[in-house]
């Protein structure tokens, strides 16, 4: 009997990888357990071992290949030795097993997004995680107050990969891992921006930034107006915030109304690559506290970014992505990527939607939103978060306030399900939204079916 | 039952005898002045917060008002062994931290009655106080927030290699918070000039530390991340300066954190509204009868042969400037109405 050993998932949201290395050679006697080829991804390696007693039979990927798909095939085992060995390597075409790429979110957004940046000069493509670390590198190199520090950033070279290289080029004084101590080490962090340093902290993920709000909103964001101007707290808080893949409730949430909630912070939340690090520049700069909510789906995803380190992108501007005169759509973060696809689809259908992404949550870009709605007098909004109090509601009432007279249609906002987040694939994908609630959405406001 | 507090230390001191004080010590001059220093620096404290009890009953000053009364012996000890680059954080019974860090009573008891010539320009209050010049970084109203915070300034000391320290304070209140030991671990790991005192007043708000806290002395609380501690006479300031001088060598000296605890007596209540039904009077009358810190300096001096009219004289010059504090208060002008939209951000 024949068993296919299949190119495995390092993490939830990995959707391929390289096949760095084969233990084991084809005949080979295999125990359970035995490792018999090693994979890489840019955020971890690990080795895959054999399940079932039994025969190598044959090697489908060659080693030192690049991009192989999670769930292709691999291998062959045979559990007696009577089929021999063929010899003779293939690299399999096969496709990843379509539901699982489904389940993870596959990276939509990657096609088409070339042409979003502009006027930046000479780029180069770069995923989101590359281009956080470059925008910290290049402000570390050009600043000795800049460090950072978090769990696991330093020789772990980040849980998910974004600071790696920096302890190598900066050390170990200025990359700094710090025990599980999310509380201790943003109040530490708070402490150093009152000392003169310009800390840029680490949230392995924004649901451990929980433990530390108290220093977050009472320390580094109200300082400045308790102490009549004098305490300043140049401070960067960055992780990865919202929805992640099959990890349930607490390790998947938005939090970017919560942030934004509060006078005295900054809250940026990019898409791209090039704002991703044009922000992250931005707020390391920035003499104030800044959320940098960045997005784990993001950042394998490639853009063009700018290879210029002087470039910078402005916090407080939100971006047209898309221009279109029947329906305004604002989005942040990953659900610019839904709200572009929706686009597509409604465009097909003969809406032109206009895309905003916000970028920046707090200050928000009020101009560019009510200009929009000016010209299209429809908007519908989306967000990640609970649609109770988010960033929906805000810019529904804020819609209201300034352009109440140009509306054609009442504000809808779309949002994720008014529920912790479920584990169960089936019941993960129903809380969030989807392209296809944007588009319904978007129909709805234009009385449209 | 409330449990009479103790006051021990390490060291035998005058205080611990009672009033006696060795009649054949010789005071040396260079003792006498600095011994002069502490009392008038003591005595500005206890002034102070006598008259912002008087002006928060008279609806000058709003909110939480908590006096430092009977505790001035600790800061006044310990800021005589840092140098001017060593930082100092507390937490929100932190008016005679200020003044003891050299700020100006003025704009202390300003910002106490909410006015623009306050240090926060009236948006602070008691609790939330600065000094960029003084290196003093507050006044914090959150229990322990200010000893991560602490331990950030230690660590940017240590960062940008300057001869420095910073002392944090806490109470004993503070002390069975998290982030406390969050920052031990941190500041001891990474060997963090950081001086931990903790200001042992024996009631955290209603609560005595005996029933608040387990183990046997909070010295020891650092133990566990190998933090040295020691239990310190806060009701003398000579006890105070010597034990501080070791920690802030320890710390200074790369060898990490040090922890001071402090037994120490508020007379005072907690905040201003207080229901003194946890102690009784007669243990605050003890007290400050036996062991208050400024009488023992005061007999100190007087054995020194400081004469009564000197101490008149000082005291006189301290109430002088208490009375041009609480007339610069009153006099200065509420903030203007546009100071409510300004310093949220600092605009770029």
């Amino acid at each position: 009997m024949s068993i296919q050993v299949l190119m495995p998932a390092l993490s939830p949201t990995m959707t391929e990888g390289k096949l760095a290395k084969w233990l084991k050679s084809e005949g080979d006697y295999l125990e359970p357990g035995d490792a018999i080829a090693e994979i890489e991804t840019d955020k971890a390696t690990m080795e895959v071992e054999a399940v079932d007693p039994g025969f190598l039979k044959q090697i489908l990927v060659a080693e030192d290949t690049e991009n192989v798909p999670v769930n292709t095939p691999i291998a062959i085992m045979t559990d007696t030795d009577a089929d021999q060995p063929t010899g003779k390597q293939v690299v399999n075409e096969q496709i990843a097993d379509e539901t699982y790429s489904k389940n993870i979110n596959k990276q939509e957004n990657t096609k088409g997004s070339g042409n979003i940046v502009q006027n930046f000069g000479e780029t180069v493509s770069q995923t989101v995680r590359e281009a956080l670390r470059d925008a910290m590198a290049e402000e570390m190199r050009a600043d000795d107050m800049v460090y950072v520090m978090g769990e696991e950033v330093a020789e772990y070279e980040g849980a998910y990969k974004v600071t790696q290289g920096l302890l190598n080029e900066f050390g170990e004084k200025r990359v700094i891992d710090t025990p599980i101590t999310e509380h201790g080490f943003a109040g530490l962090g708070v402490g150093a921006a009152f000392g003169s340093l310009r800390p840029v902290v680490e949230f392995m993920t924004f649901n451990f930034a929980m433990q530390a709000m108290d220093q977050i909103i009472n320390s580094a964001a109200k300082t400045l107006y308790m102490s009549g101007g004098q305490m300043g707290c140049p401070i960067v808080f960055r992780g990865p915030n919202g929805a992640a893949s099959r990890v349930g409730a607490q390790h998947s949430q938005d939090y970017t109304s919560w942030f934004a909630h509060c006078p005295g912070l900054k809250v940026v939340a990019p898409w791209s690559a090039a704002d991703a690090k044009g922000l992250l520049k931005s707020a390391i700069r920035d003499p104030n506290p800044v959320i940098v909510l960045e997005n784990e789906f993001l950042y394998g995803q490639t853009f063009e970014v700018p290879t210029d380190p002087n470039v910078t992108v402005p916090i407080g501007k939100a971006k047209v992505l898309k221009e279109g005169s029947d329906v305004t759509i604002v989005a942040f973060s990953i659900m610019v990527g839904k709200a572009l696809e929706a686009s597509e689809q409604l465009s097909n259908e003969g809406i032109e939607a206009e895309i905003i992404d916000l970028r920046t949550i707090r200050p928000l870009d009020v101009e560019t939103i009510i200009k929009s709605v000016k010209k299209t007098n429809r908007i519908i909004t989306v967000e990640e978060g609970w649609p109770t109090c988010g960033i929906g509601s805000e810019i529904s009432s804020l819609v209201c306030e300034e352009a109440f007279d140009y509306l054609d249609a009442p504000v809808k906002r779309v949002a994720g399900v008014d529920v912790p987040m479920p584990y169960a694939a089936n019941l993960e994908k129903l809380a969030l939204p989807q392209s296809a609630d944007i588009v319904s959405a978007a129909k709805a406001v234009c009385y449209r079916s | 039952m409330v449990k009479t507090p103790t006051v021990k230390s390490s060291k035998k001191t005058n205080a611990q005898k009672g009033r006696q004080v060795n009649k054949s010590a010789i005071i040396s001059d260079e003792l006498k002045k600095e011994l002069v220093n502490y009392y008038k620096d003591m005595v500005l404290i206890r002034r102070f917060e006598e008259k912002a009890g008087q002006l928060y009953g008279m609806g000058l000053i709003g909110g939480f008002c908590h006096l430092y009364i009977g505790q001035e012996a600790v800061v006044v000890g310990m800021q005589a062994v840092i140098n001017e680059n060593s930082s100092v954080i507390t937490s929100y019974r932190d008016h005679g931290h200020m003044l003891a860090c050299g700020m100006d009573p003025k704009g202390v008891m300003a910002e106490l009655t909410g006015r623009r010539g306050g240090y926060s320009k009236g948006k602070g209050g008691s609790m939330h106080m600065f000094s960029r010049e003084k290196n003093f970084f507050g006044g914090h109203g959150i229990v322990a927030a200010q000893v991560p915070i602490g331990t950030g300034l230690a660590f940017a000391h240590k960062y940008k290699g300057e001869e420095a320290v910073c002392l944090t304070y806490l109470g004993d209140g503070a002390i069975n918070q998290g982030q406390v030991y969050e920052s031990f671990n941190m500041a001891a790991l990474w060997s963090l000039p950081c001086v931990y005192i903790i200001e042992n007043n024996q009631y955290g708000m209603g609560t005595a530390v005996s029933r608040a806290a387990a183990g046997e002395t909070l010295a020891s609380r650092g133990a566990a991340y190998g933090i040295p501690g020691l239990e310190v006479d806060g009701m003398d300031v000579l006890a105070v300066k010597e034990a501080g001088k070791k920690a802030v060598q320890h710390a200074a000296s790369g060898k990490g954190p040090f922890i001071l605890e402090m037994k120490t007596y508020r007379y005072r209540g907690h905040s201003m509204s207080d229901p003194a039904k946890y102690r009784t009077k007669e243990e605050v009358n003890r007290m400050r009868q036996e062991r208050d810190p400024i009488d023992n300096v005061k007999e100190r001096l007087i054995q020194a042969e400081v004469g009564e009219e000197e101490l008149k004289g000082m005291d006189k010059l301290i109430r002088d400037t208490v009375s041009e504090a609480v007339e610069f208060a009153q006099k200065s002008e509420e903030p203007d109405p546009s100071e409510l939209y300004t310093d949220v951000l600092i605009q770029v």
